[in-house]
């Protein structure tokens, strides 16, 4: 069945889904208020909305892990209830996490009948399997090595494994949660023409993102959220990126930075030759030359995965290196992995790329996550101890000027939001006033009240004459905040523009390893 | 949001695991015909019910508070040291070195040098294992264990082949002078009016134990040092990010720890033998693993936690002496409390979370 040309026959279909006055809440917080959604079959719906807005407790509750306080749920327009994964299943609803769920060490095959075995012996099930996945890849262009190992596949592939998996267990419907968020623009792209081939094919999907370029691209209905109510469901055609904005933020929201034209003072970073092998013999950066002055942001594009991460791991001071690096004129020691404390003795801050593994300790408290990596700053010790007591105070006061919610000292750093843990890291190495801060990822998965006022604090911190070396995934962001713009692909710069003077496609081109004129 | 209060998390939690473990041991006491509430009680009163009872649960409370807290220390950076059993034995055999080779004019000079001793003994049979895992990525699990065979056997080696006096057919050093003798909490108690049994091995080694305990929450809690300690055990790559030296964290972090273990053949050895003998830990370093588990790898609840270890043990042992229950059940006894604090700890705790969940929902319904 086709539906594109839905308008005719949303009256006669019965929805694919139907979410009736659903309610849910932890203790006292209401991440659900009465909210209803109809999805109709053969279509694209997005859900967007911020960080907390009660998207992911929505769909958790049609997959089956909350029981929702109030509310009815229909499939095909038959109420039904949803009280494990296991029902959904049955209902044809099938989920792409975040975070896959996924054995590493097993083969495509394996991780495609895990649970859903035909019996005791594996053989039948596997055979039953490899053909099944062969049609599914000729239906929907889904093509993965069905021997390969997990976690031999790229994060892309791996995904496709993952909505094989739903497809192999006959979902009709099938919940995305923030898929792009770990892919690159081209395996976003990909994943989008799966999506709409699935769609053609009559499988209804439900994207769950905080990206309104996506919506916006692929969507044909979309349907905004705000703090645990769904504020209103519109036909993506007849809206539009401010918009979306405004109704998930619930006022207006600067989607453009505003870039003063740099005044460049002194060279701050000067880095020269700088190589990176990693532990398997691999070389991972290939001779880079950059350099960064007072008051300029040098933005480093590149699809993931080129030796953005290394570049700044070297210079962050936890990644052995070789090469010329100076500090304000001072040669820095980069032969070294726990350099860490040297760095930041010599003006150098870093907000790195991944929050949760280096730039937080989720366990640990707001305060103690407000001075890691400062620890050892005389103004913070008493004696032979450290003074909790003005740390906490600090940090109180870090925690007003950054907005960052809720603004408790001592709560861990697990219990905020995406946006407020970058707050916090963002507080932190801001604060303590670096010379040149890195940047690596600045605005991933953080949600877009929160991005523009990081991108503001970059802003404030270039305008006050800091250096800055910014390295981003998102082209549009590099393209906003950076006065200049290198390329890193396979290792190497490969080349360098000013941010006026340049467009997306050329940079693509670069991204892609394509030399071309320089200006 | 905390899931449940916090007197409920440290309070409530263990409580009824204990009950849980006090019932199922009741059954099986039931199960071999004999009177569990007679056993109980026999319990209670041979552990304490008078200060002769009470000297010997303290003084096993003084090993399991040095073994916990060094167990407790390594979690927090998240290494498992299984090795306090044999820290213990070797730090034993620095405290015999110091005791017999040095002439002490004072036990409480005495004292303070073979702490040191035990203490430094100790921490380097902890710091072989941090070694080879540091910088040669050997499971410190692995090579604790390792090290408790070795440090068995090495001492086993010098008892019978060095420090054996000539004439003695016994595999132990020979008694250490009287000036070393430390005193016990008879004697510690008797000026204050106390009159506390003559005969319990309780000595001043606990009040030790319980300055070791102010010191680990001191060292994690407060110092810098703590606050590397707890970031490299929760995230390796933060610490790294941070510049936090792995390798250094893991060997400091065992060298207190094996201190920590090593210190407690202050108690055993110094406090109680006055020589020392073979097996003097007598497994109190595998006891540690528990109380830290039970006690949440902080010194409060390691504290709490040794005292119940130490009242099951002397209890145990009362009960093996006046009722025709075995040895081993005593074992089973204190199997089923570690089962139920340490490993089903989740058992207990999540229905107790569900019923807070349950109680706010009403809460907020009204």
């Amino acid at each position: 069945m086709t539906i594109n040309d839905q308008k005719g026959r949303r009256e006669t279909v019965a929805p694919a889904i139907e979410l009736v006055g659903i309610s849910k809440a932890f203790g006292a917080v209401q991440a659900n208020k009465d909210i209803s959604i109809r999805v109709m079959p053969g279509t694209i719906h997005g859900i967007i909305g911020e960080n907390g807005a009660g998207k992911s407790t929505l769909m958790s509750i049609l997959y089956g892990y909350y029981k929702a306080d109030k509310g009815e749920i229909f499939i095909k327009g038959n109420q039904t209830t949803i009280p494990n994964s296991e029902a959904a299943i049955a209902a044809g609803i099938g989920m792409v996490f975040q975070h896959f769920k996924l054995v590493q060490n097993f083969t495509v095959l394996e991780n495609v009948i895990l649970g859903v075995e035909d019996g005791a012996m594996l053989r039948p099930s596997l055979t039953k399997a490899r053909k099944s996945l062969t049609e599914l890849a000729k239906e929907y262009e889904l093509s993965v090595d069905p021997d390969a190992k997990i976690e031999d596949l790229s994060v892309g592939h791996q995904q496709r494994v993952e909505i094989l998996k739903a497809l192999y267990r006959h979902a009709n419907v099938l919940i995305l949660d923030e898929p792009t968020g770990v892919l690159t623009p081209a395996e976003a792209n990909q994943l989008f023409r799966i999506l709409q081939r699935l769609r053609d094919e009559g499988k209804t999907i439900l994207l769950i993102t905080h990206k309104l370029r996506e919506i916006m691209d692929i969507t044909e209905t979309v349907s905004v959220m705000r703090r645990g109510e769904m504020v209103t469901t519109v036909t993506t055609s007849k809206t539009s990126p401010a918009e979306l904005a405004e109704l998930m933020v619930g006022r207006e929201v600067l989607l453009r930075v505003d870039k003063k034209p740099a005044k460049p003072g002194a060279k701050i970073l000067d880095v020269e030759n700088l190589r990176v092998v990693d532990e398997a013999g691999i070389e991972r950066l290939k001779g880079v030359n950059l350099h960064v002055c007072a008051g300029e942001i040098l933005g480093i594009a590149g699809v993931a995965g080129n030796g953005q991460s290394e570049l700044l791991a070297a210079l962050g001071g936890y990644q052995k290196a070789t090469g010329t690096v100076k500090i304000n004129n001072k040669l820095i020691d980069v032969g070294g992995a726990f350099q860490g404390q040297n760095r930041r003795a010599d003006g150098l801050s870093h907000v790195p790329e991944d929050r949760q593994h280096e730039g937080l300790i989720m366990e640990f408290t707001a305060w103690e996550n407000l001075v890691f990596g400062y620890h050892h700053d005389a103004d913070i010790q008493n004696g032979i101890f450290m003074n909790n007591a003005a740390i906490r105070d600090e940090a109180q006061a870090k925690m007003e000027r950054f907005d960052i919610r809720p603004p408790d000292p001592r709560l861990k750093a697990r219990n905020f939001s995406g946006g407020n843990q970058q707050k916090i890291v963002l507080a932190r190495e801001i604060e303590r006033d670096p010379e040149i801060l890195l940047v690596g990822q600045p605005t991933r998965g953080v949600d877009i009240g929160a991005i523009e006022f990081i991108h503001q604090q970059i802003m404030t911190l270039k305008d006050k004459g800091k250096a800055i070396l910014l390295v981003s995934v998102e082209l549009d962001e590099v393209l906003s905040l950076s006065d200049r713009i290198a390329v890193m692909f396979d290792g190497s710069i490969m080349g360098e523009r000013l941010a006026n003077k340049t467009n997306e496609k050329e940079l693509g081109l670069l991204m892609a390893g394509v030399k071309t004129g320089t200006n | 949001m905390q899931k449940i209060p916090q007197w409920a998390d440290v309070v409530l939690v263990p409580l009824i695991s204990l009950l849980l473990a006090a019932i199922i041991s009741a059954l099986v006491i039931l199960a071999i015909g004999q009177d569990p509430v007679e056993a109980v009680k026999l319990m209670v009163i041979g552990a304490l019910g008078s200060t002769y009872g009470w000297g010997y649960t303290l003084y096993y409370t003084t090993n399991f508070i040095f073994t916990g807290l060094a167990v407790s220390v390594a979690f927090h950076a998240k290494l498992f040291n299984i090795g306090g059993e044999g820290q213990a034995m070797i730090g034993g055999l620095g405290v015999a070195i110091a005791a017999l080779y040095i002439p002490w004019p004072h036990w409480s000079i005495a004292l303070l040098a073979c702490t040191c001793f035990a203490a430094i003994f100790g921490a380097l049979w902890g710091y072989l294992p941090a070694i080879l895992q540091a910088k040669r990525g050997s499971h410190i699990v692995i090579t604790t264990i390792m090290f408790n065979f070795i440090a068995a056997g090495l001492l086993n080696y010098v008892l019978v082949n060095v420090m054996r006096p000539p004439t003695s057919m016994d595999p132990a050093t020979a008694s250490f002078p009287p000036a070393t003798h430390l005193p016990t909490l008879h004697d510690l108690l008797l000026p204050l009016g106390i009159n506390f049994s003559r005969t319990a091995p309780a000595n001043i080694t606990l009040l030790i134990a319980l300055l070791a305990a102010v010191f680990v929450w001191l060292l994690i809690w407060r110092t810098r040092l703590g606050y590397s300690i707890r970031s490299f055990g929760q995230s390796g790559s933060a610490a790294q990010y941070a510049g936090i030296n792995p390798v250094r964290i893991t060997i400091i972090t065992m060298l207190i720890s094996g201190g920590l273990a090593g210190m407690m053949s202050i108690n055993t050895t110094m406090g109680e033998a006055e020589r020392l003998i073979l097996n003097a830990p007598e497994g109190a370093g595998f006891i540690g693993i528990a109380v830290a588990l039970m006690g949440r790898s902080h010194p409060l609840g390691v504290v709490l936690a040794s005292l119940l270890f130490g009242f099951l043990y002397q209890g145990g042992a009362e009960l093996a002496m006046w009722m025709a229950i075995p040895r081993e059940l005593i074992v089973v006894i204190q199997a089923l409390v570690i089962l139920f604090t340490g490993a089903l700890d989740n058992m207990v705790r999540m229905p107790i979370e569900a019923f807070f969940a349950a109680l706010r929902k009403s809460g907020d319904a009204k």
